[in-house]
């Protein structure tokens, strides 16, 4: 794209920026609704059981609160996600610990509490299956027929042949936790059923569409009776696409038995023990090698932990699959991934969405193979790297946008990666007790969601004028922080020739705007801005056929250009000033346009084969980092990232996404662990559950590369999960690197890291033996 | 029990329960841009000025902080009038979800107050106490850098 753009690319402050610093934004919790109760949840504290009876204390006076248990459901008891198999209440059957029970409503936190304390249930235990290992073993059978909710597998060439012919194979298995999202605003949603039987459900969320839709099914409402607006929303990563379903039926529930608004808000310690997680996952890689570095073969095994219900996934293991080789080109490949159920909170999404789960085990794999060949992890990398006309696994190819080398030429340079690795080698000999480390890693996302996603969910976007001068905006896409509200304005703004103060982003309301899509899967700026796009340029054509029909432009032929209507000579009508014109013709001044799917790209859900994704995002992160050897402390100092998203619409925005994506990915690599306990979580605060500070922060240089894509809005990809991909395997290779052994587990905690350094004490005893 | 605050320069007249914390009295009388990340003094989205020192507001008793001043963010400046830190935090793109921002805003004034030209170390320690999820710290890190810039320029 060489046409010069005004406000895509330029450094215009975010639309939400000022209420937000100025403390006028307000988020669920800051409003202030009449008459509302707050509701609040019992827990089954078992992870796994048969719900014999719910006791009440005859004590305490029920007719004081409200009380709503799986009986009250007037639809399906289920919290409607991928599959219906989540209980929005526990019925007969507990499958894990933190499973909501009952549900109480009072009208203050004293009598809520008394309320909840007066709830106790009979529960007849059932052994629990508490590990991926005994799920796969079948010891209980707890979900479906075997345990396992979802197997894909995906194979080219022929691996089995090709390993006979490798030099060298080499095989390794990495493990990964939960990792908690941490938004800073918890969890929280509020009920507020109206006079006329609707009900209107607000609140923290990503995905409007799919609260209403949980909604409608469990409450057995008609759609248009229900709804749902999202509030003001304090961070969310991943964390608000599918709770704020659950959260949202169980205010509906208690909003609706006792005809008033209720509100639930979690506490942090709540929103810790219960809400979703990222999937803890075991991947196997058994690679064959040629002496030179070429990749010829690979067998990968991925199981992720889903916990006990699927949420998301179905979907998230199908994205772990597909990334699973990586940046890399390997000619035979075959890969199996299973999501098993346990008796563990159910997992969900997470910004990454199961990439960073497998990018962190190939990228440990491809610094094993390094080892074993002797090579630096660099050049073997280099040598094995996708290009413009390399195939996928699944047997995609793609003739542009496949940046992996252009990130990782980009990185090395600015990190001086090759001079420091020598340079902190020869450092660490001198000063064994504090040891520096440097280490590298590549990833990739495909933007928007898997296959033919994007067609199936064929979301749309409308824009119109206000009479009040301004052009809205309507999608179900939220701000949550990304700066979707200041994009998708920048994008209309600059097809319609205005300033970005003339365009505004409505607010998230299933009853005023259409269905976009989730606000998910990277796909808010490539493919919803598209269609806002697309929306701008059909609205510009409609009024330019319609202002032909007035009497002052009779039979004149309007193009549009630069924010104005051009029909020659001196006929030069800003777009105001013809919207103002055309005011009196309905529906001119709107316009709803649907996803025009993208040309040339097919895929085959059966045999899982076809186009992915129709653009890729890279990455490439150096690490240095600092070990205290006798503390076991790791101390992040400096991260050098390059990325290639495609174009930045806000270049700013686009930073900050890198940025703190990055330090999600490295407090994931080193710091952060929910700890589990009997199928719980035992990290109840964050005193225990540690994000990085500013002094966890290592210094940032942050280099965007654009390689326009053809397809997307003014050349946009998506970018906002990529940094989570590969910051932890670059932190890990450091840290590795620092200390001379060889994570392959995450968090690399100062108890992991002395393990590993006892072990290798043993194994030099042994040899010296 | 009834007792007397300055919040922003204002003399309030509240009523709260003996063991009430800060925060919820704040809140409950409608200052709701203090918010509530944890209620243990983890995170610092709580934080307020409380007679010139940062206090998280979860932590202090409200009783306490009676005929003491109290500073939120929204007594250093408005959208129509913002103080230079909240125009340099939207700048430099230091806000995203904005949860943290308000506290954070409030952590780098009090660090201006006693260091008006901080070392980007000296940032880094003075907001250590207040978490943020969104930003990696990268841009807050330097909106205060350009606001102190702005800020000593002025005097």
């Amino acid at each position: 794209m060489d046409e010069t753009t005004a406000v895509v690319g330029s450094p215009v402050p975010r639309t939400d920026g000022l209420a937000k610093a100025c403390g006028s934004a307000q988020f669920l919790d800051d409003l202030n609704i009449d008459g509302c109760w707050i509701g609040g949840t019992v827990r089954a504290q078992v992870p796994r059981g048969k719900l014999r009876e719910i006791r009440l204390d005859p004590s305490f006076d029920w007719g004081r609160v409200v009380l709503v248990t799986a009986r009250d459901l007037p639809g399906i008891n289920a919290v409607s996600m991928i599959r219906d198999d989540y209980p929005a209440l526990a019925d007969l059957l507990i499958s894990f610990p933190t499973q909501a029970v009952a549900l109480v409503a009072a009208p203050d936190q004293e009598t809520l509490g008394e309320a909840l304390a007066a709830v106790s249930l009979d529960v007849e235990e059932l052994p629990p299956i508490l590990t991926v290992e005994d799920s796969i073993a079948c010891t209980q059978v707890i979900w479906g027929e075997n345990n396992i909710m979802d197997e894909y597998s995906i194979a080219s060439g022929n691996a089995a042949e090709a390993f006979e012919t490798a030099d060298l194979i080499v095989e390794g298995t990495y493990r990964t936790k939960h990792q908690e999202h941490v938004y800073l605003e918890t969890q929280g949603m509020a009920a507020l059923p109206g006079e006329d039987g609707s009900l209107e459900v607000i609140g923290s969320m990503q995905c409007p569409y799919y609260v209403h839709s949980a909604l409608v099914k469990a409450l057995g409402f008609p759609p248009e009776k229900v709804r749902v607006r999202q509030t003001v929303t304090g961070g969310a990563f991943g964390g608000k696409e599918d709770y704020p379903s659950i959260l949202g039926l169980h205010a509906a529930l208690l909003a609706l038995k006792s005809g008033r608004p209720v509100k639930m808000v979690y506490d942090r310690k709540e929103d810790l023990l219960c809400t979703t997680k990222r999937h803890p996952s075991v991947i196997r890689h058994r690679t064959g090698v040629k002496k030179d570095g070429t990749l010829t073969a690979a067998e990968i095994d991925i199981v992720l932990d889903g916990g006990a219900f699927t949420t998301m996934s179905k979907v998230v293991l199908s994205r772990s699959i597909l990334h699973a080789t990586g940046c890399y080109f390997i000619p035979h490949v075959s890969v199996r991934a299973r999501a098993v159920a346990t008796n563990t909170p159910p997992n969900g999404a997470y910004r990454g969405f199961g990439v960073p789960q497998s990018n962190f085990a190939i990228e440990r794999h491809m610094d094993r193979i390094a080892e074993a060949l002797g090579m630096d992890p660099l050049d073997l990398r280099k040598k094995n790297l996708l290009k413009n006309g390399s195939s996928f696994p699944y047997g995609q190819v793609l003739d542009e946008g496949m940046s992996a080398e252009l990130v990782l030429d980009k990185v090395v340079e600015m990190s001086g990666y090759r001079e420091k690795r020598r340079l902190f080698d020869e450092e660490n000999r001198k000063n064994p007790f504090f040891r520096k480390g440097i280490g590298l890693s590549l990833g990739l996302h495909g933007g928007g969601f898997t296959g033919s996603g994007e067609e199936t969910i064929s979301g749309s976007a409308s824009v119109r004028v206000t009479g009040g001068g301004k052009v809205e905006v309507l999608v179900s896409s939220v701000e949550m922080g990304q700066g979707a509200s200041t994009v998708l304005p920048m994008i209309a703004a600059e097809t319609l020739g205005l300033d970005l103060e003339s365009v505004v982003h409505h607010v998230p309301d299933t009853s005023v705007v259409p269905n976009s899509g989730p606000t998910v899967a990277s796909r808010t700026t490539m493919y919803v801005g598209k269609t806002v796009q697309d929306a701008c340029i059909s609205l510009v054509e409609q009024m330019a056929e319609k202002a032909a029909e007035l009497e002052e432009f009779a039979g004149k032929r309007f193009s549009f250009d630069k924010g104005a209507f051009t029909a020659g000579g001196n006929d030069r009508i800003p777009f105001f000033d013809m919207a103002k014109r055309l005011a009196s013709f309905p529906g001119i001044l709107s316009a709803t346009v649907q996803y025009r799917p993208i040309p040339g790209f097919s895929w085959d859900e059966a045999s899982y084969t076809g186009d992915a994704y129709k653009a890729y995002a890279w990455i490439a992160d150096v690490v240095e980092v600092e070990v205290d050897m006798d503390t076991f402390e790791i101390m992040p100092r400096k991260a050098y990232i390059s990325a290639e998203m495609g174009k930045a619409i806000s270049p700013v925005l686009a930073e900050g996404q890198i940025e703190g994506g990055s330090l999600q990915a490295f407090g994931y690599a080193y710091l952060e662990d929910v700890g589990m306990k009997n199928g719980s979580y035992t990290a109840a605060h964050l005193n225990q559950y540690l994000i990085p500070t500013t002094l966890d922060t290592p210094d940032f240089s942050v280099d965007l590369q654009e390689v326009p894509f053809s397809w997307g809005p003014y050349g946009a990809k998506g970018l906002g999960e990529l940094p989570m991909d590969s910051g932890a395997p670059a932190l890990v290779a450091a840290v590795g690197h620092a200390a001379g052994v060889f994570p392959e587990e995450i968090p690399v905690a100062g108890e992991y890291l002395h393990s590993l350094l006892r072990g290798k004490k043993q194994e030099r005893k042994a040899g010296e033996k | 029990m009834k007792g007397t605050f300055f919040i922003n320069g204002r003399k309030e007249e509240w009523s709260f329960a003996p063991d009430a914390v800060l925060l919820d009295v704040l809140r409950e009388n409608g200052r709701t841009e203090v918010h509530r990340g944890c209620g243990e003094g983890a995170c610092g989205s709580c934080a307020v000025v409380l007679d010139g020192t940062l206090v998280n507001s979860c932590q202090v008793f409200a009783a306490s902080a009676q005929e003491k001043e109290i500073l939120t963010v929204a007594g250093l400046g408005s959208i129509h009038s913002p103080h230079p830190l909240q125009a340099a935090f939207v700048e430099t793109g230091a806000v995203q979800c904005g949860f943290c921002t308000p506290a954070m805003i409030l952590a780098a004034y009090c660090l201006l107050k006693k260091t008006p030209n901080p070392t980007d170390d000296e940032i880094r320690r003075a907001l250590d106490g207040n978490s943020c999820r969104c930003t990696g710290y990268v841009k807050i890190i330097e909106a205060v850098r350009l606001a102190a810039r702005r800020m000593s320029s002025h005097d």
